[in-house]
């Protein structure tokens, strides 16, 4: 499988004290350890089983995530920001992979 | 009657076959009460009462690989009053839990929206624990057409 690619959407400036939405993707199979290959044997777990989000160091907003998440797990949530910073984003692989995403926003 | 041995075999071999079926159904798929022992997990026994949690989910999902869902709870999130997790449950799958959400005073709604699978036709439920520790629920039925953990 390539490397999951995270893609992240987040305006690019708000005010202070507004609620934005953000949103996030990334390219995963999510195989969830039910499914059974040709020859009948079990095809073993592989899924993000936790997504992060931070502010500026403070936490934002997480996840646990269960195999019961499609594939390309897709998470919408919201963020209250105060001041200009950078957004972390963190999503960790069975695998004991970490794929990391920033991005910055500016407010005014 | 006398009974051939061709004829016995063929009765426990039908036998055995329903009796390894049988079980084996009811573990494939998670029951009531593998939700009811998760959900008591997430509250720490208590009860959670309806109202406050809003979700949101396709009456009919086409495909049981991809159903959209948001679920979403009113609350001020403040630091002194916000939501602190929210769980997904889905009670015909393999395996009840979705997603646990964790959200913090910086979230400022406690919203979220993602994508899960479904096995079969079933109650998704989400509960919300407050920083207060009161737990709320609500229950909403999808219907699946094609199921989301084939194989």
């Amino acid at each position: 499988m390539a490397a999951p690619k995270p893609r992240v959407k987040i305006p690019k400036t708000a005010s202070a004290g507004e609620v934005i939405t953000i949103k996030t993707l990334i390219s995963h199979k999510m195989e969830s350890g039910q499914r059974k290959d040709k020859d009948g044997k079990v095809i073993p777990r592989e899924i993000i089983n936790k997504f992060s989000c931070e502010f500026n160091g403070q936490p934002v907003f997480s996840c646990d995530v269960e195999p019961a998440i499609s594939a390309n797990p897709y998470f919408e949530f919201t963020a209250k920001v105060m001041e200009s910073g950078t957004f972390k984003f963190a999503w960790v692989d069975d695998t004991g992979d970490i794929y990391t995403h920033e991005q910055a926003i500016e407010v005014k | 009657m006398q009974v051939t041995r061709r004829q016995a075999l063929g009765i426990s071999a039908g036998g055995m076959a329903f009796l390894a079926l049988g079980p084996g159904m009811k573990v494939a798929l998670a029951d009531a009460a593998a939700t009811e022992k998760s959900l008591m997990e997430f509250t720490g026994g208590k009860t959670p009462t309806a109202g406050k949690v809003t979700l949101k989910a396709p009456e009919i999902a086409e495909n049981g690989n991809t159903v959209p869902i948001t679920v979403s709870v009113d609350s001020e999130m403040t630091a002194q009053s916000y939501v602190q997790s929210v769980t997904l449950l889905a009670e015909g799958n393999p395996n009840p839990a979705v997603a646990t959400f964790h959200f913090s005073p910086m979230s400022g709604e406690a919203s979220a929206t993602t994508r899960m699978r479904l096995a079969k036709t079933q109650n998704v439920i989400a509960i919300a624990k407050m920083s207060d520790g009161s737990v709320f629920m609500d229950k909403k039925q999808v219907k699946v057409t094609i199921g989301g953990c084939g194989g």
